[in-house]
């Protein structure tokens, strides 16, 4: 019938309807992003006679699954036996079965497609709940095959058996307890679709193995039908004109972009809107590499750890647009204090996101990537321009004062600075052909701060879950996913630590990860917030002694070296990205290193700690002293007896520049003061 | 304020967890629930009451939407309902008494479904005013046991 119909239009000659056609059926819809990626009911194996362990392995070829990261084990050994004759589909085997799903998670995020992951019943199913619960935070699909003990003995504690649907069912998108094999392949089917489709997310299929062992006929369906999941794609039109109207006439408008940008692949149409109407963007750790970093009005980093200028842009904005972001504690700081004088547009494809912490008065529900092409045919239509000149001249003077960096913080001959080592990093690798993953902590933030990313799915860490032992995991699953980009691993030495056994896997498959550690010997982040709020008192941060990493990778046949001085960092780097085998280089820096800007838990936005202010000679102002770290000069003020910093701590945490606070919302103050102050600085 | 809602879900095993779970797990108490089949086999009706104020309903059924098992949420709650509830009651009752409690039963069209040497049990149907009434006045004879089924609301015709 299609085809019929595409041939008397092209007859017809008439060019420019059939272009118009195109158009609409090239916008995403929830058919066209969750159907099959393979072959579908086209396999050669449609119609054959098999038992129920072929077709699941069938299923996942008619998907277009090449790689499966996984763990055997009793109850899905029928599963792995019929993988063993598939010519499609390489098994990575990990070293645990939570390495093997955030390896998926890191096929995923590096492709947009679901990573696949194949686990044993009991221990197996329960050890990938921590990467089932990453993935579901961060809304990465994901499908989770676990064996499960055969039908007549659930419910009798039967030899590694555990009610993973049960224990998984706050964290998945959905979960299926297969019953029959005539489910089989519509469960896939609908597993895929599900996890790909609206707001992605992870979905969990457990196979009893009675039934992996059971003659059936493999019929795989093309298409799903689920009455009760029907994501909305489009935009609501009316709702699309009123944000232009507000767009139009907003002097501060904000863009504050998050993980949906990427995840709807909408960086194209992101950009087009930014550049048409000028306006800045802030990103959100899951959005960075939805806007280049070299765009110059990318504001970059948001919130606890974000630039001074990106979180004085969101206290100030009066019109704030959030893309496929969820206003994130994180992000918000006191929500009382957030944004006060911004209208807000909300676009995202779930409903249950608007409104949930911040009010909306424009709330789009739909695709991203939809509703942003959208809103710029909308504002062409309109001849809408650019109104925001005051705003970026207002912008530029705070990032020309509150600079991430300055040569002032990394001056120091005796010890790394962390900050050094990520812009070093950062200036090595290839713009376009790496990918840099992270584990959680101080070295997340730092990374989140200084490694410019120019396009999406190349920054990959756990935003939502803060997953420990995430980072290096993903790395192998990224690096398997893309063999031409030179995957980095940032990590610290405690998160390194949770998942270090996949050296094994990186090693056996060849695949080249570099892990970067930032070994400060401590839980870095913990330990700051004990520096900062709880008296030094380091209770359970100190992890010496720490194993000699290098000598540790070397024994999983890794290179790699530890360097201590600042003059060896560039070499080093050099070294291990050049390197064609799996690198750790182990980065000796101090626990007393602090991440900063840092805006406190709970307080607002704005109140900045630890800013770098150029217009009081490029020092880190507003920190509690004696907490100070990250100059030579600092570290030594630092040696002071620990009652004198709790006293400066408490006592004099907000002494500093008293000229630069008090102004939070009067705009002609700020915008006098800066006017000042460029004529001074100048 | 309490919100009553009829929820359409697959009839499946485990849906009710999903259900509940998720609105236990959003930080509310279930205060009533029942569940029982509809006139498709294929689905289950859900009916539970929760005490929310506008913004956290909101989000309960938002979050309720996006489980793939359920395939309609009804707000019952304004539409002056029509809701029920069945109970039964097992009173103290001694034999000199026994006839007051089957007075006041019958006032009430409720039945008595059981008769024992010390007490009676009835069976009551009706909305939450009328069985709190009743239970009440039972209260003073000593109330042994209740058991109830739990709330179920269907909208009225007149809104078709």
């Amino acid at each position: 019938m299609k085809q019929t119909e595409e041939k008397t239009k092209s007859g017809s000659g008439q060019g420019a309807k059939r272009e118009a056609k195109r158009k609409v059926t090239s916008s995403r819809t929830a058919a066209s992003v969750g159907a099959p990626r393979g072959l579908g009911s086209r396999t050669d194996k449609q119609g054959r006679q098999m038992r129920g362990a072929e077709a699941v392995v069938a299923s996942l070829e008619a998907e277009g699954v090449d790689t499966v990261f996984g763990y055997p084990g009793g109850q899905a050994i029928k599963i792995y036996d019929a993988l063993y004759d598939s010519e499609m589909i390489t098994h990575v085997l990990a070293r645990h079965e939570q390495g093997a799903v955030h390896m998926a998670d890191g096929y995923a995020r590096a492709t947009g497609r679901p990573g696949v992951a194949i686990v044993t019943s009991g221990p197996g199913a329960t050890n990938t709940v921590t990467g089932i619960a990453t993935a579901y935070m961060d809304s990465i699909p994901l499908v989770v095959i676990t064996g499960q003990v055969p039908r007549a003995i659930i419910g009798t504690d039967s030899f590694q058996e555990s009610d993973i649907v049960g224990i998984t069912m706050p964290v998945v998108k959905h979960s299926y307890l297969l019953q029959s094999t005539d489910e089989l392949t519509s469960t896939f089917r609908e597993a895929f679709h599900i996890a790909a489709t609206g707001r992605p997310g992870p979905v969990l299929i457990d196979i009893p193995s009675d039934l992996a062992g059971s003659p059936m006929v493999f019929e795989y369906p093309d298409e799903v039908n689920i009455p009760s999941y029907k994501p909305t794609y489009r935009g609501n039109a009316k709702q699309i004109r009123a944000a232009c109207r507000l767009i139009e006439t907003a002097e501060r408008p904000l863009l504050y972009v998050g993980g949906g940008v990427v995840s709807s692949e909408a960086s194209a149409e992101l950009e087009r809107l930014v550049d048409m109407m000028g306006i800045p963007a802030v990103v959100t750790l899951m959005g960075k590499g939805a806007l280049p970093a070299s765009h110059p009005l990318n504001l970059g980093a948001v919130g606890m750890h974000g630039a001074k200028y990106s979180n004085l842009a969101m206290t100030e904005t009066d019109l704030l647009i959030a893309v496929g972001a969820r206003f994130s504690d994180r992000v918000t700081g006191r929500l009382s204090e957030f944004a006060p004088a911004a209208q807000v547009i909300h676009i995202d494809i779930d409903p249950a996101e608007i409104g949930k912490i911040r009010e909306a008065q424009v709330p789009i529900v739909g695709d991203v990537k939809g509703v942003l092409e959208g809103l710029v045919e909308q504002l062409e239509k309109d001849g809408a321009t650019s109104r925001t000149e005051a705003w970026l001249q207002r912008i530029a003077a705070w990032r020309a004062r509150y600079p991430f960096y300055h040569p002032n913080v990394g001056d120091d001959d005796e010890q790394i600075v962390p900050e050094l080592v990520m812009r070093e990093l950062s200036s090595q690798l290839d713009p376009e052909r790496s990918i840099v993953t992270t584990e959680v902590g101080q070295h997340q933030m730092w990374a989140h701060q200084f490694i410019d990313r120019e396009r999406p799915r190349t920054f990959l860490s756990s935003g939502g879950l803060g997953t420990m032992g995430f980072g290096f995991p993903a790395a192998i699953g990224a690096a398997i996913a893309k063999p031409a980009s030179q995957v980095v691993c940032i990590a610290g030495d405690g998160s390194f630590q949770m998942n270090s056994q996949e050296m094994a896997t990186a090693a056996i498959n060849e695949v080249p990860v570099k892990v970067l550690v930032m070994d400060n010997r401590a839980l870095g982040m913990v330990h700051q917030w004990q520096k900062l709020f709880y008296g030094e008192r380091y209770s359970q941060t100190l992890l010496e002694p720490v194993p000699d990493l290098p000598k540790l990778a070397a024994a999983y046949g890794w290179e790699g070296e530890r360097i201590e001085k600042p003059s060896e960092v560039a070499a080093a780097i050099a070294r291990m990205l050049a390197s064609e085998k799996p690198y750790l280089l182990d980065v000796a820096i101090s626990a007393e290193q602090n991440v900063y800007p840092m805006v406190a838990p709970g307080a607002a936005l704005d109140d900045v700690m630890g800013a770098i202010d150029v217009a009081v000679g490029a020092v880190r102002t507003e920190v509690p002293e004696g907490a100070v770290a990250g100059t030579g000069r600092a570290q030594k003020a630092t040696a002071r007896s620990a009652c004198a910093q709790i006293d400066a701590q408490f006592g004099g945490r907000w002494e500093s520049d008293p000229a630069d606070k008090g102004q939070r919302l009067d705009a002609a103050t700020v915008q006098e003061r800066f006017a000042d102050e460029e004529g001074g600085a100048a | 304020m309490k919100h009553v809602l009829s929820v359409l879900v697959e009839n499946k095993p485990g849906v009710l967890s999903r259900v509940t779970g998720l609105i236990s797990r959003r930080g509310f108490n279930i205060e009533s629930l029942s569940v029982g089949p509809t006139e498709d086999a294929t689905m289950s009706r859900v009916t539970a009451i929760v005490n929310a104020d506008e913004v956290a309903y909101e989000q309960i059924t938002k979050q309720l939407h996006k489980l793939i098992s359920i395939h309609k949420i009804t707000d019952l709650t304004d539409e002056g309902a029509i809701e029920r509830e069945l109970v039964l009651y097992k009173v103290n009752a001694s034999a000199e008494r026994r006839n007051e409690i089957i007075e006041i039963a019958n006032i009430f069209r409720a039945k008595i479904v059981d008769v024992g040497r010390n007490s009676l049990t009835i069976e009551a149907t009706g909305d939450g005013e009328k069985l709190k009434g009743l239970e009440d006045l039972f209260r003073a004879y000593g109330i042994k046991e209740i058991v109830r089924t739990g709330k179920i609301a269907m909208s009225r015709n007149s809104k078709e």
